[in-house]
């Protein structure tokens, strides 16, 4: 009972060929660059496009299957789509666009609109059920967005970078609201996104995508402590450090304590790029950078001129350095080291 | 109907220059030269071509140009001020109605006369053989509308024959009755004998008792406003001359 | 909000601009003066009631409403295939269907002839097997003027349809909507103006059509004379007459087309002022 897509499609320059699996109450983020065909498989699972070759199938019925000429048409999919523009109808009201996926599978009116209702009520945009949807602002927009998805209750449901159009202050409520949602919904979903600070918010697993290909897929926490390419690593190879911030410190259950430049109290997610941290063997004096961390050398990469170094501790990281540095320290793994990152070489988000 | 009315107006408003310096090439002869516009009956069409042709062996120095329509529609027409050196009527009331607005200059000569036949597709397929058979049911006969010559000049024979039928349509103009003859959609129409002559191999006409038949005048004249008077009535003179009535027989037309 | 900001940028619109526009003003307006300045007020109502006029404009409107009618019938469909299908040679059938805009209406009515008369390719078996003839009859009128006045809808609708982001229809598709219900529910409402202004024009067209009429459909009181028809051959005789009855046309097709505009155009932009505050 999932998703199994198997996808092989050719649209102009895009050469697309992926395979993928999605259980129930799964979320799995596709990250890329643009072009590397990940709404193009999004459309492919929704039935806006149909696949050249493979084989779509949900809970083992197929939808789609060129070998069997079998095609689900969207409508009769189950599959709910949220759009980056979100797509509202701008000619019926926020609770009428709601209970439109409701109306055209033939609920009647009152029914139909008595369930929208209920919908906006859920995420808190019930007075707004009679405004027009250019009254909305963007994170309320998104939000109704959802919930016409999650109306018609798809067994799948499909987000096209649901935060991309936000500005950067209403972005970690929508985000933590979106969680809060896909947590509760039973369905499989894909979240598509090219920021991994929604990847680690909302899913379970993510799929990297590039030139058509899947070329890394896994857990957030594996495929950014080692990502298998110098491509993922630039894309997600990133220190993800959850914890509560207070008086410019972000305090990690671990213990160990991040200075950060300057980020309002409360659970947050710092992130800390490999290539922003310095590694020395000896504790430094009178240097400018605010976080000194002790710790192992478990294991080291080499990614053609880079290293990354994987570093255990109360904070564990990983350190990206040219090999040329490496040689010059000769490190080793088991060798102690200090790890120091300057606090305005951390960004912080809300949580 | 407007804009079609303003084209006519406008194209031979290009024309006459057009023409004009095409043909000022050899020097002046006595008997006249120069340009003039004629505004003639459509019905005129075919004879006057082949009249202005003729003309111009005569006077090689003169350029004749036409501007051919409706009778009545060329009366608005000079009376709007288009540059007419002649007038040709298919009636006597259009003339008559020209000379009111006094945009005739002195009398008009009558140069022609024009009778009605039933014209009917080529091998009259319905087997008409005079005006009794128009009334039959089924038949589809168009007439020209009563506002033009020939629609008055099809009511007055029917009138006259005591036919009484409906026709399916009242065409503006003569040439529609035609049209819609030779295209196989109508069965029967009453037009002028000449209009039956020029659809050729198309359709043939049968004929018209001469008791019950309309004659009609083709009155001719010089227009008030005439660019070229002179020779306007040059021209006037040789159709009515041996020469120009002969062409008009050829066509099917009546000596006046 | 756009709207009401609209006089303000008023104040920036160069002296020539307006100079220009008001001389096309002025190219549209004198002729319908001259209309006025000559019509016979005084006979006016007379000439206008007279039964052959009241005949002629009912049919007018008649069948120029049916010509609308059937222009979205098959307009609609055909705008949304060339806007949304690739299809080999679809500029042809483009060019194809707009024709009729260029072909003198005359010629129009005599093609017609060739295709639907009792002669015609289609129309010789019409006759032959379903005695029906549509020359001189009221139906080809309606042909006629279908003939006509149908691309100015396409052409309107196809270029909305072109403008229109298919994600709408995309979005209504994923919520289970069919492809007749999201073109019913989604995509007419986003295309109505277009729609409303496209009907407009093939409205005033097939109101005004003349050339092919005659041709096709013959000139009958009653069951072919449209207005135009009425007021051409009124020419003739009745010069007087002709400008009232032209008068009448213009006024009418003058009231729709304000009407419209007030209903579709205004009314839209004064939502978006009231929503967006």
């Amino acid at each position: 009972m999932s998703l199994r897509a198997g996808v092989q499609l050719r649209r102009g320059t895009l050469d697309l060929s992926v395979d993928i699996e999605v259980r129930p109450g799964e979320v799995l983020a596709l990250l890329g660059p643009n072009g590397a065909g990940k709404s193009t498989l999004l459309r492919c699972l929704a039935g806006l496009a149909a696949v050249d070759a493979g084989r779509i199938t949900i809970d083992s019925k197929a939808l789609d299957d060129p070998a069997l000429a079998a095609f689900v048409e969207p409508e009769d999919r189950s599959v709910g789509f949220v759009f980056q523009n979100y797509v509202l109808f701008e000619h019926m009201t926020v609770v009428e666009n709601v209970a439109f996926g409701l109306r055209a599978g033939g609920t009647p009116k009152a029914q139909a609109l008595a369930i929208a209702h209920d919908w906006l009520k859920r995420v808190g945009l019930a007075e707004l059920a009679a405004a027009r949807p250019n009254a909305l602002s963007g994170g309320q927009a998104q939000r109704v967005a959802l919930v016409r998805a999650l109306a018609t209750s798809p067994r799948l449901l499909l987000l096209d970078e649901p935060l991309a159009a936000l500005d950067v202050g209403t972005r970690a409520q929508v985000r933590r609201d979106l969680h809060r949602h896909l947590e509760s919904f039973e369905g499989m979903a894909i979240v598509v996104t090219h920021d991994p600070v929604d990847a680690y918010a909302l899913a379970d697993r993510v799929a990297i995508l590039d030139a058509g290909r899947i070329v890394q897929i896994g857990t957030l926490a594996e495929v950014t402590a080692r990502p298998r390419s110098r491509y993922v690593a630039d894309l997600v190879g990133v220190n993800l450090v959850s914890g509560d911030v207070s008086e410019g410190v972000l305090a990690t259950s671990s213990g160990a304590r991040v200075v950060i430049a300057d980020a309002p109290a409360g659970p947050s997610l710092a992130i800390i790029r490999p290539h922003s941290i310095s590694l020395v063997r000896d504790h430094p004096e009178g240097s400018s950078a605010r976080n000194v961390w002790p710790g192992t050398v478990v294991e080291i990469d080499r990614l053609g001129a880079r290293a990354r170094v994987s570093i255990e501790g109360k904070l564990p990281l990983t350190a990206e350095i040219t090999v040329a540095a490496l040689e010059s320290m000769q490190l080793r793994s088991g060798d102690d080291l200090y790890a120091t990152v300057k606090a305005t070489d951390i960004e912080v988000y809300p949580a | 109907m407007r804009t079609k009315r303003l084209f006519l107006v406008s194209f031979v408003a290009i024309l006459v220059p057009l023409v004009a310096s095409c043909g000022a090439a050899s020097g002046g002869e006595a008997a006249g030269s120069g340009d003039i516009v004629v505004f003639a009956a459509s019905s005129l069409t075919d004879a006057f071509t082949d009249l202005a042709a003729a003309f111009n062996v005569v006077n090689p120095d003169a350029k004749v140009t036409f501007n051919f329509s409706g009778s009545s529609e060329l009366v608005t027409q000079i009376s709007q001020g288009a540059p007419a050196d002649v007038f040709v009527s298919a009636d006597d009331t259009n003339m008559k109605k020209l000379a009111a607005a006094g945009e005739v200059a002195g009398d008009p000569v009558a140069i022609a006369k024009n009778t009605f036949q039933i014209i009917v597709e080529n091998g009259n397929p319905q087997g008409i053989t005079g005006l009794a058979d128009l009334a039959k049911p089924g038949l589809v006969v168009v007439l020209c509308a009563e506002t033009v010559p020939c629609g008055q000049g099809a009511a007055k024979i029917l009138k006259n024959s005591n036919v009484t039928m409906t026709p399916k349509s009242l065409e503006d103009r003569v040439k529609g009755v035609v049209a819609k003859v030779t295209a196989g959609e109508a069965d029967a129409g009453i037009v002028f004998a000449t209009d039956v002559q020029a659809a050729g191999d198309k359709a043939v006409g049968v004929e018209i008792p001469t008791d019950v038949n309309v004659v009609t005048n083709y009155p001719m004249a010089v227009t008030k406003e005439a660019p070229n008077a002179a020779l306007a009535q040059v021209f006037i003179d040789f159709v009515s001359a041996s020469q120009g009535q002969a062409i008009l027989a050829k066509y099917g037309f009546l000596a006046p | 909000m756009i709207w009401r900001r609209r006089p303000k940028r008023r104040a920036g619109v160069p002296v020539w601009v307006t100079a220009l526009a008001a001389v096309a003003v002025l190219f549209f307006a004198l002729p319908v003066i001259g209309l006025l300045w000559r019509a016979p007020w005084s006979h006016a109502w007379a000439y206008l009631t007279e039964d052959s006029a009241l005949t002629a404009l009912r049919l007018s409107m008649v069948c120029s409403l049916w010509a609308t009618l059937l222009s979205i019938i098959f307009g609609v469909p055909l705008a949304w295939l060339l806007a949304r299908v690739q299809f080999v040679g679809r500029s042809a059938v483009r060019a194809l269907c707009m024709m009729s805009m260029v072909l003198p209406p005359v010629v129009g009515g005599v093609a017609l002839f060739f295709a639907l008369g009792r002669r015609g390719i289609v129309g010789q078996y019409l006759d032959r097997w379903f005695d029906l003839r549509l020359p001189f009859t009221t139906a080809g009128v309606v042909i006629a003027q279908t003939f006509v006045a149908m691309p100015f809808l396409v052409v309107t609708v196809e270029a909305a349809l072109r403008q229109l982001d298919t994600s709408f229809e995309d979005a209504a598709r994923t919520l289970g909507a069919s492809r007749w219900y999201t073109f019913r529910r989604v995509t007419l409402p986003a295309i109505g103006p277009a729609l409303a202004a496209g009907s407009a024009l093939a409205w005033a067209r097939a109101l005004g059509e003349f050339g092919a009429t005659i041709t096709f459909a013959g000139n009958f009181p009653g069951t072919t004379q449209t207005m135009p028809l009425a007021v051409y051959l009124a020419l003739e005789t009745n010069p007087e007459q002709a400008i009232v009855l032209a008068l009448v046309m213009i006024a009418i097709s003058f009231a729709v087309l304000v009407a419209l505009r007030d209903r579709w155009f205004i009314r839209a932009g004064s939502e978006s002022t009231r929503v967006q505050r």
